[in-house]
């Protein structure tokens, strides 16, 4: 039987409320949300916190709307929720793309979009859809609150850049009207983490690239990104070729290891291909060419 | 600790380790045995249960979680001494072997039926797709849930 080790448990009645039990129980406490990631680690030893902070109470922080020219899900919004909103869908699909291949529909019901951000495994999907989208996160501590880009959150496997005392509450995404996303995964089977996968965000100028993002996980992207893929496609032609060719420099700036879901060369190979593949999605999807 | 959790309808309290997981809080605390333990690792899910209207997986979560929510467990399927149409599918259509993926199935496919009563066998098939069975394969799982579809209870039919 596997069962985690002895903790202290407390549940947050608000976000204030949280903040004070982070402070109070100091850095070895953890936020639990959904837990899906989290317990599994603990009953393993790999995690062994001294006392949990369950915050799955607190309901004002699960929503998903947009706000100006912003989209805004809350960090207690679960999976199954992103995968079903229409508004997110309509203007990320990346977002629909991704949430179907997040481990499996039941496990969707509960685990949650800022639980994914913060366990920061360096395997998890979303970090790199959000990645992609050029996504920021905001954390509320002690203190009031900070916006991070989600592209700084990463600190390392399994380490954000938040306080001990911080707790992120809410993700923001920018709508820029024009743009087409997409994300490609390869896994050895449903619900598993991605051999490797890859996300991405095109806007056209014509049949020009005007600006893009991509994201990628499992292969050792820094930072779930590849900016000198981003930078090389900007005010390209919108083809496979450079598509292509923007795979192949993502891929160079990646330090994928060898695991039992495969060999660093056949992952180096995925990243190429599978960020060629979300960046052609993502174009017909900006051409409205694709659902 | 002490914990409020409603199963099947009824309020148990309970005093409780905070690490207790669910699907030992309603196997050994409260003796629900229907519910499976199986791969600890959310792979499997003979351990679904409903939370709040919805099937998660009870190894994966805390007891301490459920309190003050609604758990709904495979003991919960039958009506007033009546199968759920999807226990007798499971029985018309050798859904089952040896039985151990079983409750999870069940609770996923009731959960699938009452939002989407007349699924594609696609539609089934992705609903328990974070289950495994190792008897049967799937087929006939996918055939008793397709009966049950087809064969629903009668309050269903006239609500």
């Amino acid at each position: 039987m596997q069962v985690p080790a002895p903790f202290a448990y407390e549940r947050a009645t608000s976000v204030e409320h949280a903040i004070e039990l982070l402070s109070r129980h100091g850095p070895e406490a953890r936020v639990v949300a959904g837990g899906h990631s989290l317990i599994p680690m603990m009953k393993l030893r790999l995690a062994q916190p001294d006392a949990l902070i369950d915050i799955n109470n607190l309901s004002d922080l699960s929503y998903i709307r947009v706000e100006g020219d912003q989209l805004l899900i809350g960090a207690l919004t679960r999976h199954a929720d992103l995968l079903d909103s229409a508004v997110a869908g309509e203007h990320f699909p990346i977002f629909r793309d991704a949430e179907q291949v997040i481990a499996d529909p039941v496990v969707r019901n509960f685990g949650t979009v800022g639980g994914s951000l913060c366990q920061a495994d360096p395997a998890e999907d979303l970090s790199a859809a959000f990645a992609a989208v050029g996504a920021s996160v905001v954390a509320r501590g002690p203190n009031g609150s900070r916006t991070i880009d989600v592209r700084q959150l990463h600190a390392g496997p399994y380490e954000t850049v938040l306080e001990p005392n911080e707790l992120l509450v809410e993700i923001r995404v920018p709508i820029r009207p024009g743009g087409g996303s997409a994300y490609e995964k390869v896994e050895r089977r449903v619900g598993d983490y991605p051999v490797a996968a890859a996300g991405a965000v095109v806007w056209l100028d014509g049949d020009t690239v005007a600006e893009a993002g991509i994201g990628l996980t499992a292969v050792g992207a820094e930072h779930f990104a590849a900016p000198e893929a981003e930078t090389a496609l900007r005010g390209r032609p919108a083809t496979d070729d450079s598509f292509a060719e923007a795979g192949r420099i993502a891929a160079q700036h990646c330090h994928p290891q060898p695991d039992q879901r495969g060999p660093a060369e056949y992952k180096r190979q995925l990243a190429v291909e599978l960020t060629t593949r979300a960046l052609r999605r993502a174009t017909a999807r900006a051409r409205g060419q694709e659902a | 600790m002490q914990i409020t959790v409603t199963v099947n309808g009824t309020a148990y309290t309970e005093e409780v380790e905070p690490r207790l997981l669910l699907v030992h809080f309603l196997r050994q605390t409260l003796g629900l045995t229907g519910t499976h333990w199986g791969c600890d690792t959310s792979n499997c899910g003979t351990c679904v249960v409903w939370f709040d209207g919805k099937p998660v997986k009870s190894c994966t979560m805390l007891a301490a979680m459920a309190d003050g929510h609604e758990i709904r467990t495979v003991e919960g399927l039958e009506r007033d001494g009546a199968l759920d149409p999807v226990q007798q599918g499971f029985m018309e259509c050798h859904g089952l072997q040896c039985g151990f993926c079983t409750p999870g199935m069940m609770m996923t496919a009731r959960s699938l039926l009452d939002t989407n009563p007349d699924p594609s066998d696609d539609e089934i098939r992705e609903a328990i797709s974070g289950q495994l069975c190792r008897c049967t394969g799937y087929e006939n799982i996918v055939r008793a849930v397709r009966w049950a579809a087809e064969h629903p209870a009668q309050e269903e039919v006239t609500t």
